[in-house]
């Protein structure tokens, strides 16, 4: 499996990424600049953590124009795995291949600290290798990671299985504020997840935790 | 010729920034406020063509990037500078 990690002014989560494939699980990776406009050769898509375009106008809508959106699009609707961390997810929030919004969390604090999930779904490349209700302890970084979703669009997320992950109970287990505690979801082919905890800042013990590693298992088939 | 654009959360979308400052409008003692809802105003300029066009040319920044379609909406008006 091939990995590309797309790179935007502002990305800082790319080398964290590209790390985990390259040194960790010995996998090829490329960064690939946003101006790049084909993604063939690939065979899953990274879109990394940061502040795109400085999180000017709202988070990810500017980059959500970059020249290589549209092949992302086009990737994704094909059905290869297109995966957006923390800003990523807000990127694909904004270019439509998710449902929803991200607004700024509840406190309208930036938040900086450990969150534990719970594994939802196991129906997709990205948790097939998991448990549902399965804890994941990993960072969340973010001031804008406050989920929501209209009506029919939180229904149909349900409807179809495509929460991913939730955060735990509570105000300390959500402290963004999402509405029902979501953290992660599919798009309706589940071949894109995007969520807002990190997972590449969560796959080395000297990190505090592997639990983000299972993720990046998972989609290269490999069970842990 | 210039627009003024006016964008803010739709009704029903929580806006933690406005209810913040609501309370601390409360808090220095500014009263008998309802609610205080926060948005972006945004100004773009134009020369050189019809006041319909740069209408249109707003409608179509606004629809395509300026506000989010899920969360806001917006309004505009185009005046002489």
């Amino acid at each position: 499996m091939h990995f590309a990690v797309i790179i935007f002014p502002g990305s800082n989560c790319d080398h964290d990424a590209y790390h985990v494939f390259r040194h960790i699980l010995d996998i090829p990776v490329d960064f690939v600049w946003h101006r790049e406009t084909d993604l063939k050769k690939y065979d899953a898509i990274l879109i990394p953590g940061g502040f795109s375009y400085g999180d000017y106008l709202r988070t990810g809508a500017i980059a959500r124009f970059s020249p290589v959106m549209d092949s992302v699009i086009k990737e994704a609707i094909s059905g290869k795995p297109v995966f957006g961390i923390c800003n990523g997810f807000q990127i694909l929030i904004e270019s439509g291949l998710l449902p929803g919004a991200l607004i700024v969390n509840q406190d309208v604090r930036f938040l900086s600290q450990n969150v534990t999930l719970e594994v939802e779904s196991i129906d997709s490349i990205y948790t097939q290798s998991l448990t549902k209700g399965r804890k994941l302890t990993m960072p969340i970084a973010h001031k804008q990671g406050n989920y929501i979703a209209n009506e029919d669009e939180l229904k149909m997320l349900l409807d179809e299985d495509r929460i991913a992950f939730r955060y735990s109970k509570g105000k300390k287990g959500n402290p963004n504020g999402s509405t029902d505690r979501i953290a992660g979801i599919f798009n309706k082919k589940r071949n894109v997840l995007g969520m807002m905890p990190h997972p590449e800042r969560a796959s080395e013990a000297i990190l505090g935790s592997e639990d983000g590693l299972h993720i990046f298992k998972s989609m290269i088939g490999v069970s842990s | 010729m210039k627009a003024k654009i006016y964008i803010s959360y739709k009704e029903g979308i929580l806006d933690p920034q406005g209810k913040t400052v609501s309370h601390a409008l409360d808090a220095i003692g500014i009263k008998k406020i309802d609610s205080v809802r926060m948005g972006k105003y945004i100004e773009m300029e134009f020369n050189g063509i019809s006041k319909d066009k740069a209408f249109d040319i707003t409608d179509e920044s606004c629809r395509k990037l300026l506000a989010n379609p899920n969360t806001e909406t917006y309004t505009f008006e185009i005046v002489e500078k």
